[in-house]
């Protein structure tokens, strides 16, 4: 099937070849990470984690958020996602290597990675995440391989591959879980500390990952004339929308806490972030901004005339593929570490090779994700007879 | 004909999976780690089972126009601390701070503030009784030890800085760079680190294994450190705690630091 990725229009190649010029930046700027340390981040003793560990948040979320569409397609028969579920895996797989990659360029010793697995830690979460990670890789590969490699052939999956899809759902809520509680059980960051941290995860996993699906879905449909299914939009749409809800919800909670018991150490991360704390107000903009994109969101997931109108649509998704990224990406991590231990604030602010690196593994993502739906579309596509006829599309 | 791209994917993820299988069935015949057999620490070293910091806050009140923190001194010099100008990017072992920032919880209470102005207090690892750094690396790079001290592996760190995020009392630094630009003078007694791994206070166990109490300890011209194993009776350190008041950091997290602070 890897023919299928091979061969493709001149969109597509520009495509790639300008992804792959991000990745060479990327990796331009790594290399000067590799040869001067970390110390090119914007990061410091105070606020040791950054943008790398914030994007990797985020995307182990989107990764997780493939379950929304393959639980309902395999557990309750739901054909209306038939199209889309090898989306929704493919989708995992891509985030969960640009996961991966996000850790590698943030290890001070990267080449000590596999110490992890060398001496085992069960208690310490990353030693957990490592594994469900890498589980969660697998199994996404086999599953969406094997799915769309049986429709290539023109025949139903392979009944020895049922447990597999059953186990990657049980196993995607479980990575967000674990990732949840690397922060929600460190007793000194009390941004951090709250037995919600691990339902607001899943919640915003369960909208950013099929946001983003609705968004490539409909994409693909201009680009290259794949076409999801109305009803699957429809049904993912509303998915989108209440798992926002729910998350936004979930925020509103945590702010509930925080100002109604008073207690100073609940409310000076969150004055920080939103109105600034001490003189220094650098996120106040970006987290004002999630909150507008928020609201945007819901109103147009929420009024059914714009959740069906494909622009609109559109527009919803990136807001709460925005919103959820800022909010759960770096206001999450410098909401932890701000005020310090010693409640005095250091400001982070990423440096360009930061940046530069994390837009490398984004291309990277990208890159492997666009193979991989490349491949997907043309399998489809082959086992489907379209034709165009005065831009109107005919199918059997 | 030539090998199918097929067979040729199949091959070489089968050699792949082969090698992971073939390492994980080593590593599991060989079980972890062999434990050092027969280990028996030196006639002259010291020995406890919980060794602890008291830090007479008093005398740091007192002297700290005359003392020039010789304690802070001793330890960057005997334990090669590299002297970075970015402050962000710093690294301390052992410094100093006023009450707020090292009591931020107890610092509400104006009354107290006032009465505990102007006074140095000495912060570090804290060497605590039930560490959240210890509880979170994935390597055991940091580890407790049997006599209390939280140990550092700087070959086994991987640079993760779970550590860090874990720790409350903000006690631990990383090398965002190769530290050995930054040193003018390198003891040879201590090894110097690499970039991209974490380091603290290690109670000084390298000293502690010749007979020599801590560095900071050594050096306070005023003996306003007071260095003991809290599970001995008889030592000084419970003496002191037992006649005089004394606070940790952040009591509430259940950590069970091992410095005190005499307060009265």
């Amino acid at each position: 099937m890897i023919e299928k990725a091979l061969r493709g229009s001149k969109k597509y190649w520009l495509w790639l070849a300008f992804l792959a010029s991000i990745i060479f930046i990327g990796f331009l700027c790594y290399l000067k990470q590799w040869k001067v340390g970390l110390g090119i981040t914007g990061m410091s003793r105070d606020v040791s984690w950054g943008f790398y560990i914030a994007n990797f948040t985020f995307l182990v979320g989107v990764a997780a958020g493939a379950v929304m569409i393959v639980l309902p397609y395999y557990w309750h028969n739901y054909k209306e996602y038939g199209k889309i579920t090898v989306l929704g895996e493919f989708l995992a797989v891509a985030a969960v290597l640009m996961c991966m990659l996000f850790i590698f360029v943030d290890l001070g010793q990267p080449m000590r990675a596999l110490n992890v697995l060398r001496y085992p830690t069960p208690h310490s979460v990353f030693f957990f995440d490592a594994c469900v990670l890498s589980g969660y890789l697998l199994l996404n590969i086999l599953c969406g391989w094997t799915v769309l490699h049986s429709e290539y052939k023109g025949t139903k999956y392979p009944s020895w591959l049922k447990p597999f899809i059953y186990l990657a759902i049980l196993w995607a809520p479980s990575i967000h879980i674990v990732t949840a509680f690397i922060y929600q059980g460190l007793p000194g960051r009390h941004f951090w500390l709250t037995a919600v941290m691990a339902p607001r995860f899943l919640a915003s996993a369960f909208c950013a990952g099929p946001a983003f699906i609705i968004i490539a879905a409909l994409l693909l449909k201009r680009v290259a004339n794949f076409d999801p299914g109305k009803k699957a939009i429809e049904a993912l749409s509303k998915t989108v929308a209440y798992a926002f809800i729910i998350n936004v919800l979930l925020f509103f909670f945590e702010l509930f806490t925080s100002f109604y018991s008073g207690i100073p150490s609940h409310k000076a991360p969150i004055k920080y972030l939103f109105v600034g704390l001490h003189g220094h107000a650098e996120w106040v903009p970006f987290m004002w901004a999630a909150a507008i994109l928020a609201a945007v969101a819901i109103i147009l997931l929420v009024i059914p005339a714009t959740r069906k109108n494909e622009a609109t649509l559109v527009l919803g998704c990136i807001a709460v593929f925005l919103a959820c990224w800022i909010d759960k990406g770096i206001g999450l991590i410098v909401g932890g570490y701000t005020p310090t231990p010693f409640e005095t604030i250091t400001v982070y602010r990423p440096t360009l090779p930061e940046i530069g690196i994390a837009l490398g593994v984004w291309a990277l993502g990208f890159f492997v994700l666009s193979v991989l739906y490349k491949i997907t579309i043309e399998v489809k596509k082959s086992k489907e007879l379209v034709v165009k006829y005065n831009g109107i599309l005919f199918k059997k | 004909m030539a090998i199918k791209r097929r067979d040729f994917l199949k091959l070489g993820g089968l050699t792949l999976v082969g090698t992971a299988a073939s390492a994980a069935v080593e590593n599991l015949l060989i079980k972890g780690e062999a434990k050092a057999e027969g280990y028996t620490s030196a006639p002259e070293s010291l020995k406890g089972k919980r060794w602890a910091f008291v830090i007479d806050v008093k005398k740091c009140k007192e002297n700290q126009s005359t003392c020039g923190f010789k304690c802070i001194e001793a330890c960057n010099a005997y334990h090669n601390i590299p002297n970075i100008p970015d402050p962000k990017k710093e690294i301390k072992w052992i410094w100093k701070d006023n009450f707020e920032h090292a009591f931020p919880e107890e610092s509400t209470n104006k009354y107290l503030v006032e009465k505990l102005e102007g006074i140095p207090f000495i912060l570090l690892c804290n060497h605590c009784e039930n560490p959240p750094c210890v509880r979170v690396c994935p390597t055991r790079a940091t580890f407790k030890r049997e006599d209390g001290i939280v140990m550092m592996d700087y070959h086994r760190c991987i640079g993760c800085r779970f550590c860090m995020a874990a720790c409350p009392y903000g006690a631990r630094s990383f090398n965002w760079y190769d530290p050995r630009k930054y040193l003018s003078k390198v003891n040879p007694l201590y090894p110097t680190r690499t970039k991209g791994v974490v380091e603290k206070c290690t109670l000084c166990y390298e000293r502690l294994a010749d007979g020599k109490v801590p560095a900071c300890v050594e050096a306070c011209p005023a003996k306003a450190i007071i260095f003991g194993d809290l599970n001995d009776p008889n030592s000084e350190v419970n003496k002191v705690l037992e006649e005089r008041m004394a606070i940790r950091r952040k009591e509430e997290l259940g950590t069970g630091p091992s410095v005190f602070y005499l307060i009265d």
